[in-house]
């Protein structure tokens, strides 16, 4: 045992991911009447437990690890928070703390009114979506990440088809049939693994592992399958409908975060299970799909007649970036550019589009309809949802100063330190195709209109503070030094 | 242990996979594509009863680790099977047909986009 996983402050990990699931049994004996006051105390308890991690592991400049049991890997199962694993944590804590805060007015239940069974459930999918992500971020074999990946899924597909309509249900269907599709390649992947090298460790893999066919095609099948599970083109097909479905809380959460959880899982498979296993040729695929992902999603954005459809495009391109640092890393010496970038690419994108899918979910709750063409002068009676949209679009465009300009900077740096030139026209294109898209949401909104407007209900107070927050925090983390960027690769290899 | 039956299992184990892998793409009932969902997982468990097989070490008559990993995966294959049947009776219970293609859209489309 390495004295780092000696350290008091280990339990810490374990608290992270069991905090959550202590919250479920909580819901089921008190009830829905108070699914919304649990909720809050969790939401406390465990930013709490995200910025103790953090602080620990920043404070010590390497990762902090706990060995469940006492049994130590290859047998016992590790939890390791590195730079990575903070930086992912806390921004899970941010926008889980946000939609949760916003879902109160969806699925409050005041006094007097016959007590229903969508808080409960809503609120349980909520913690369990929290405790999945949270062991994606900590767990150190790519078996117990298999188990945490599929607890994700789980909890997430409910959540697409919680209103019960027809359409909500057909895509959650399809949703969870491609998430079983990604897993099952996903777990042939982790046989062929461990039939190779007998342990399923991510640092033990990484010592042991030689680049040959089997490793080749194992990590091919691996890829494939988190791909279809983060939505990167040509396998976001699924995502639109789902997005759309979703009540606003929930698509903030299947937007901003679920797909991160695999995202991040591909990095844990590329560049710490399996380092130099993946040839250029890959990654140069990799970041060729993630441009397709950016124009073809861009351009159909463009094209919808629905604000949450528009939304759901918009995800489908900035996902797109994310690959991008594949192929940029691979160029570099280092790469530590390029995967900075990735990185802040995925938190600054998890901001941004949470406060977008819950302005727009304000909006829609008070005019009544999503329609882009009929939001003319929406924005003289609904001005906070609308800056807040425009403010978090700054930051999807990649202007200055946001979180997304630092991360489409960073990776337009490595471009140029690599010399890939045809990557730094994707990036640019890809900003000018955004801006198109929120043009259009924004022209239409802000016009003239003499039109009286009637509003379904008053616009929630509390909502508008919570989407301008985010849209704050994603301009904000463009602020943060680039130095203390660095923080993301706290214990990892690079 | 023969390597002759390990191999025997390991080309079974690939038909599954491929048979449920072409099942699941290709036919367009959902019911189908949950059954090929099995039959491929029923594949990726047998590659796992090859690994344990080759795995047999120091006196056990398998991989003890990897039967472990087998019964989890079988536990959550069976989790993701229940709630796709179960998504699937409930669409049948709303509109009495089950297809994963999307419903033409009704006039009003974009109304109650939040409710």
């Amino acid at each position: 045992m390495s004295p780092a996983t000696a350290a008091p402050e280990g339990f810490l990990l374990v608290l992270a991911i069991f905090g959550p699931v202590l919250g479920i049994p909580l819901l089921l004996i008190l009830g829905g009447r108070h699914a919304g006051r649990i909720g809050l105390v969790l939401l406390a308890l465990e930013l709490g437990i995200v910025v103790a991690i953090a602080a620990t592991v920043i404070r010590r400049g390497d990762a902090l690890e706990y060995v469940l049991g006492g049994w130590a890997p290859p047998l016992g199962v590790l939890l390791r928070a590195d730079g990575l694993s903070i930086v992912m944590l806390a921004t899970t804590a941010v926008v889980i703390g946000a939609a949760g805060l916003y879902a109160r007015s969806d699925f409050g239940m005041p006094r007097g009114i016959p007590e229903t069974r969508a808080p409960q459930v809503f609120w349980t999918l909520l913690l369990t979506i929290w405790a999945a992500l949270n062991a994606v971020f900590l767990a150190s074999d790519l078996f117990t990440l298999f188990v945490a990946l599929e607890l994700l899924t789980l909890g997430a597909v409910p959540l697409v088809g919680l209103s019960g309509r027809p359409e909500a249900l057909t895509a959650a269907l399809r949703y969870l049939l491609f998430s079983l599709l990604g897993s099952a390649l996903f777990l042939l992947g982790v046989a062929l693994l461990y039939g190779s090298y007998g342990t399923l460790d991510i640092a033990l893999l990484a010592e042991r592992v030689r680049v040959e066919p089997t490793t080749q095609l194992a990590a091919a099948l691996m890829t494939v399958g988190l791909l279809t599970k983060t939505a990167l083109f040509p396998l976001h097909i699924w995502l639109p409908a789902a997005h759309a479905a979703a009540p606003a809380a929930a698509s903030a959460l299947i937007s901003g975060l679920v797909v991160k959880g695999s995202f991040v899982l591909i990095i844990r498979v590329w560049v710490d299970a399996l380092p130099g296993v993946a040839t250029p040729m890959a990654a140069q695929l990799l970041g060729a799909l993630g441009a397709a992902a950016i124009l073809v999603g861009s351009v159909l954005a463009l094209r919808q007649a629905r604000l949450k459809m528009l939304i759901a495009y918009s995800t489908v391109a900035q996902i797109g970036y994310l690959f991008l640092a594949f192929p940029l890393a691979s160029a570099t010496q280092l790469g530590t550019a390029a995967w900075t970038g990735g990185i802040l690419q995925a938190v600054s994108h998890a901001l941004a589009k949470a406060s977008m899918c819950l302005a727009a979910g304000l909006i829609a709750k008070s005019i009544g309809h999503d329609r882009i063409l009929d939001m003319e002068g929406i924005g003289r009676v609904l001005p906070v949802p609308l800056f807040a949209f425009g403010l978090a679009g700054l930051s999807l465009m990649g202007l200055p100063p946001s979180g997304g300009f630092m991360a489409k900077w960073l990776l337009l740096r490595a471009a140029i330190e690599g010399a890939q030139w045809w990557w730094i026209l994707i990036i640019v294109s890809g900003g000018l195709l955004t801006g198109g898209y929120l043009f259009r949401v924004l022209s239409r909104a802000l016009a003239r209109s003499d039109r009286a407007l009637p509003l379904r209900s008053t616009v929630d107070r509390r909502g508008e503070l919570l989407v301008l927050g985010l849209a704050l925090l994603s301009i904000g983390v463009g602020l943060v030094p680039l130095a203390s960027l660095y923080i993301v690769h706290i214990g990892r290899a690079l | 242990m023969t390597p002759t039956i390990t191999t025997l299992y390991g080309l079974l184990a690939a038909a599954l996979v491929g048979l449920g892998l072409y099942g699941l793409l290709t036919q367009p009932h959902p019911l189908r594509k949950i059954l090929a969902f099995n039959v491929l997982g029923g594949g990726l468990f047998l590659v796992f009863g090859v690994v344990l097989r080759q795995g047999a070490t120091a006196g056990f008559p398998a991989d003890p680790v990897a039967q472990a990993f087998v019964i989890i995966a079988i536990v959550v294959a069976l989790a993701g099977t229940a709630l796709a049947v179960a998504i699937m009776l409930r669409l049948f219970a709303e509109t009495g047909r089950v297809t994963l293609r999307p419903e033409p859209p009704a006039p009003g489309d974009g109304k109650d986009a939040d409710s």
